[in-house]
């Protein structure tokens, strides 16, 4: 197909290959380099999007990243499918997929357009009005209706196939936007040696010189110009280019953040590259040179496909060679429009009228368009806009009242002003002020170290800008504190402007074709749908401020965040509450300035690689034995070890049952471990534990209880004294981390006086339980220098030798209730240790057994598990471990929160055991207890159950929980309600097995 | 993110490499068995949540592991200095006439 709107001869793309492309399923042929947005339009298609909530027919109203109507979804495959992307921002590549969006069955006939009949159902606020009632229709008819209906492109439904890389940066001179201001900032600062970034979203720099056709800056024409410095710039060593790269956020301490799209542009990218890159840059000093958003006009329809911004129908032009329309009109209120319908006329394009809506203006552009023919109308106003699919023609009327008029058009390019972008500004959390003259809001007080410059800052005209940037690049390059910045300067030149454009004042707000009429459409925010007579109905309805205006009518609340919209929102706002603008006030700007992948940011932090896994130094055993793994925390932790043909449960029964018939061995790795060492290691775990230590004897060891301040239980272990100033603690395995931190903090900021040191040993020591009546045999044989015999080695010590030729920390302790041991070895020799362990354990019938046995065996005896069976309001006397607080003692932390009223009261949750009055039936842990299950629901609950298991070995179910006064109602029953029926229980006390504790010496 | 200095390793940081850690200069009673009810309340239920300047503890977590104090606005989230645990309360902030 003849591309049949370019112009032969426009344009920078002249040499540029062929590209062929589809836009819903229709073939199109377009040339590399140019935008989607600029082929469609080169084919004449202006149609490509319905509106989110009236879904009326959309096409392009800009050529950059402020676009609100035309989002796509480009295809590469089944899983690559990226919604809303803006066909004006997205470049062509050969083969590129496009549909359109929100629209059914087919873009020119859409049914929900409909909506635009029933509009006044979907009025300001209709999200809060409308739907509202009855409010059972909002979950069940409303929101699903309106999610199908309205809404933006669909999610892909497969995981990203795409890698994104991240690269932190550093620099003197971070130059944000590579228009004539940017280039001129950059060239400042880099010729000073700093180390300069420059970054700009577009593929090509130069900014608006892609269009500015009156751009003349050292002898060459100004794009020309941009191309030449910035790859002076590239050759220099101190300077980082980036192209394609959008500033999206501004944070503290001059941190921003910027995403560079590698190989959205390439139609096939190889596995290497990645799709985005996420750059976090740190700099000295930030130059702003983000340059001026045009706006649009605010009459009746001027959302029809052909209505764009001037601007927009230049750079097609002028970048890509492209005309918009082959009869134009043109609707403005400052001198800038006329420069489009100057370039386009020359350019063999017709142009049917300019309607100028002031009254008197002068200048050059005006006498130009006068003598090229061009039909020139003052004071008068385009009151709407004729057409549907696309514009077909403009109505004009004297802006104060008259005849209309109707001209035929195809195309009707708009400028109400140029509106500084002062979003990263504002992100930086600079004050904006409010220029009254020129009726824009400029940066005014600065929060970080960074300068505006050019148009962003109000700065008109190519020459006053380029000045101004250039000596504000110098001076960031001087004050980023670099010592010989200034000192040769002299190599560089100031670029000398020869000619340039004036853009200046404009109108904010609706002009008289928005009607006060309240069934005309004239858009301010075109991707919200929001009209003035919205903006006009809100102030009516009560909304004074902007913060709520916004909100109210989703103004400037969409995906565009109202680039466009935003200025003449709040200047209708003002307008009807007749107040001063900046007393209606600005919104906030804040991240992301255009939309960001979750992929950049997630980067390589995806699959595996989001969270570490840790593995013990016996998982490479446990493994190829078929273990089952749980996750606790970042652990891997062997579950249980299935046998052919057995499940989780029968596993479990045999694994318990053989533990206390013979003996199981476990991995106990994962446990936490801290070495405390020093002079007055004692006095510190004196301070950080309930229980006493002074007195107990090196090579002993002693179940400790450690509190926060408030006295509730924040951690247990078993600790081991090695030595008189040496002690082996060992912690929960998810709260290693927080007692370690907890510790440290402690010891660092309220104890300093004390002599200790701690040490995370965790990762150091692998730790093997050989737990039951057989573990003394199995272990035995392998250890040298320890005597293993009762008298020697009694329950609760602890001693150092050597197992199997290595050292070992052996503990004589248990967590079953049977006679225990915890073999600690090096973490390298951890797989050797246990493999001659188990090779031991084979010939006396012992299993290996997992988490889930622990827990059981546990239970059945009664020992709780810190985070489990409690919850953080649990006291040592609510958990039955009153035994474990030193009495004498005078301090500890959390002695003074033990005592407080509410925790010495009675009717406290207390630890008790429960036993099904079935004992086939197990309970749910975390299931509800009351007293009376006869009583009005609500029911009052009393406590709930904390741990609750099959028990084997006692051939019934356990459980523990919480209750209220619970070691006052031994032998009451009390009842859990459950969806299916209410279970009878008894309370018991917490141990169900041994209840004596001779097995410990089993 | 914002840059901290840690007063140990007396070098400008990102915040990745340190948790915040409450408020600062709250002192752990000497006798703290005898402390009295509304005391305690004060000592571990009370802070200041002040908009403006805050008193604050950090840990320097990936780094040196040294817990410090700092001055910080939480209006503009400045630091405005930091100093080693134990050293008492600045007499005088940098910038404080602002
Ligand atoms: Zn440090």
């Amino acid at each position: 197909m003849i591309a049949t709107f370019r112009i032969p001869g426009a344009g920078r793309l002249k040499q540029a290959e062929t590209a062929r492309f589809s836009f819903d399923g229709q073939s199109y042929a377009g040339v590399e380099g140019e935008t989607l947005a600029s082929a469609l339009l080169a084919n004449g298609v202006h149609l490509v999007g319905r509106s989110f909530k009236y879904h009326r027919p959309r096409g392009f109203l800009s050529a950059g990243a402020e676009e609100p109507n035309a989002l796509v979804e480009i295809k590469r495959d089944s899983a690559r499918r990226t919604p809303n992307v803006r066909a004006t921002v997205q470049e062509l590549y050969d083969g590129l997929t496009a549909q359109s969006q929100n629209r059914w069955p087919s873009l020119a006939f859409d049914v929900s357009a409909l909506g635009d009949i029933a509009s006044p159902l979907l009025s300001a606020g209709f999200y809060y009005k409308t739907f509202m009632w009855p409010k059972s229709a909002w979950k069940n008819f409303y929101e699903p209706r309106i999610r199908a209906a309205a809404g933006l492109g669909v999610a892909p439904d497969q995981p990203d196939p795409d890698h994104y890389s991240a690269r932190f940066a550093h620099c003197d001179v971070l130059v944000l936007g590579g228009g004539a201001a940017g280039i001129a900032a950059a060239l400042a600062a880099a010729e000073t040696g700093v180390r300069v970034i420059l970054a700009d979203e577009q593929a090509d720099f130069g900014g608006s010189l892609r269009f500015e056709s009156g751009a003349r800056i050292d002898g060459q024409d100004g794009f020309a110009w941009a191309q030449g410095a910035v790859a002076a710039l590239k050759a220099m060593d101190n300077v980082r280019v980036l192209s394609r790269a959008t500033a999206f956020g501004y944070y503290a301490q001059n941190f921003v953040g910027l995403v560079e799209r590698v190989s959205d542009h390439l139609q096939s990218p190889g596995r290497e590259l990645p799709r985005e890159r996420l750059w976090q840059v740190r700099a000295k000093r930030v130059v702003l040179a983000t340059g001026a958003i045009e706006r649009h006009m605010v009459f009746a329809d001027n959302d029809r496909p052909g209505v764009m911004l001037a601007s927009a129908a230049r750079t097609y032009l002028n970048h890509f060679g492209v005309a918009v329309g082959r009869n134009v009109g043109v609707y403005t209120a400052n001198d800038s429009a006329y420069a489009a319908a100057i370039d386009l006329k020359k350019a063999g394009v017709g142009v049917a009228a300019i309607v100028d809506l002031r009254d008197h203006p002068t200048g050059s552009v005006i006498d130009e368009a006068r003598a090229l023919g061009i039909e020139v109308n003052f004071g008068r106003a385009v009151i709407r806009a004729g057409g549907k699919l696309r514009v077909s023609s403009m109505t004009v009327q004297p802006k104060n009242g008259g005849g209309e008029r109707t001209i035929p058009v195809d195309a009707i390019l708009m400028s109400a002003g140029w509106t500084p972008s002062v979003h990263l500004f504002s992100q930086s959390r600079g004050k904006v002020a409010f220029n009254d003259e020129t009726k824009r809001f400029v940066p005014g007080t600065y929060a970080q170290d960074c300068v505006s410059v050019g148009a962003c800052n109000g700065t008109d005209g190519l020459s006053a800008t380029i000045d101004e940037a250039y000596a504000a690049g110098a001076k960031a390059a001087k004050d980023a504190g670099v010592k010989n910045a200034g000192a040769n300067t002299v190599k560089g030149i100031k670029p000398k402007v020869d000619a340039s454009e004036s853009w200046s004042r404009g109108m904010l707000g609706a002009a008289p074709g928005a009607g006060p009429d309240t069934t005309v459409k004239a858009f301010v925010d075109f991707q919200n749908d929001v009209t003035a007579k919205d903006i006009r109905q809100a102030v009516h309805e009560g909304m004074r401020s902007i913060e709520h205006v916004k909100r109210f009518t989703t103004n400037g609340m969409a995906t565009d965040q109202g680039k466009t919209s935003n200025m003449h929102g709040l200047a209708i706002a003002a307008e009807t509450l007749d107040k001063p603008i900046p007393q209606v006030g600005l919104t906030t700007f804040r991240a992301p300035y255009t939309p960001v992948t979750f992929g950049s940011i997630v980067g390589h932090a995806r699959g595996p690689l989001f969270d570490p896994t840790r593995k013990t130094a016996i998982h490479p055993w446990a493994e190829p034995q078929g273990a089952v793994f749980e996750d606790v925390g970042q652990w891997k932790r062997a579950w249980y070890f299935p046998k052919a043909g057995e499940d989780m449960h029968a596993a479990v029964d045999r694994e318990c049952v053989t533990v206390r018939k013979t003996a199981g061995l476990f991995d106990a790795s994962t446990l936490g471990k801290i070495e405390v060492v020093g002079p007055d290691a004692a006095k510190f775990m004196e301070l950080l534990y309930t229980n006493p230590w002074e007195k107990l004897e090196p090579g002993r060891c002693r179940y400790g209880i450690m509190l926060r301040e408030d006295g509730f239980i924040y951690d247990d272990g078993v600790v081991g004294r090695l030595a008189a100033d040496r002690f082996h603690v060992t912690t929960t395995t998810g709260g290693a981390p927080r007692v370690m931190n907890h510790m440290e903090d402690y010891l660092q900021t309220e104890f300093p006086h004390l002599n200790v040191w701690l040490t995370s040993t965790t990762e150091q020591w692998a730790v093997i339980a050989v737990q039951g009546p057989k573990s003394r045999d199995i272990i035995a044989p392998l250890v040298e220098g320890i005597d293993m015999s009762d008298g020697a080695l009694p329950h609760m010590s602890v001693r150092e030798g050597r197992i199997c030729g290595v050292p070992t920390r052996l503990f004589r302790m248990s967590f079953t209730g049977e006679r225990g041991f915890e073999v600690n070895v090096p973490a390298d020799y951890g797989q050797a240790v246990w493999e001659a362990l188990w090779a031991e354990g084979q010939k006396h019938g012992a299993c290996a057994y997992g988490t889930e046995t622990m827990h059981v065996l546990r239970a059945e005896k009664g020992y709780i598990i810190v985070g489990q069976d409690t919850d953080g309001t649990v006291t040592p006397g609510d958990a039955g471990l009153d035994w474990a607080v030193g009495k004498k003692k005078t301090d500890f932390v959390g002695i003074r929160g033990m005592a407080r009223p509410d925790l010495v009261a009675k009717g406290r949750k207390q630890l008790v055991g429960l036993k099904t009055k079935d004992p086939k039936v197990v309970l749910e842990e975390g299931a509800q207890i009351v007293g009376d299950p006869k009583q009005a629901i609500p029911m009052t609950m009393i406590g709930h159950v904390t741990s609750s298991y099959w028990s084997e070995n006692c051939g019934r179910s356990i459980a523990l929980a919480l209750v209220t006064g619970g070691r006052g109602r031994m032998g009451e029953t009390l009842y859990v309600p459950m969806p299916n029926g209410t279970i009878e229980v008894e309370v018991t006390g917490m141990v169900f097995f041994d209840e004596k504790g001779e097995r410990l010496n089993g | 993110m914002l840059l901290i200095r840690c007063p140990y390793c007396e070098e400008e940081r990102p915040e990745l490499e340190f948790r915040n850690a409450g408020e600062a200069h709250i002192a752990r009673s000497a006798d703290m068995a005898a402390t009295s009810d509304d005391d305690f309340e004060k000592f571990f239920f009370i802070r200041s949540n002040p908009k403006g300047i805050i008193y604050e503890r950090w840990r320097h977590m990936h780094g040196c592991a040294r817990f410090f104090n700092a001055v910080r606005d939480t209006v503009s989230d400045r630091f405005l200095l930091t100093y080693k645990a134990g050293e008492p309360k600045p007499a005088k902030l940098p910038g404080a006439a602002e």
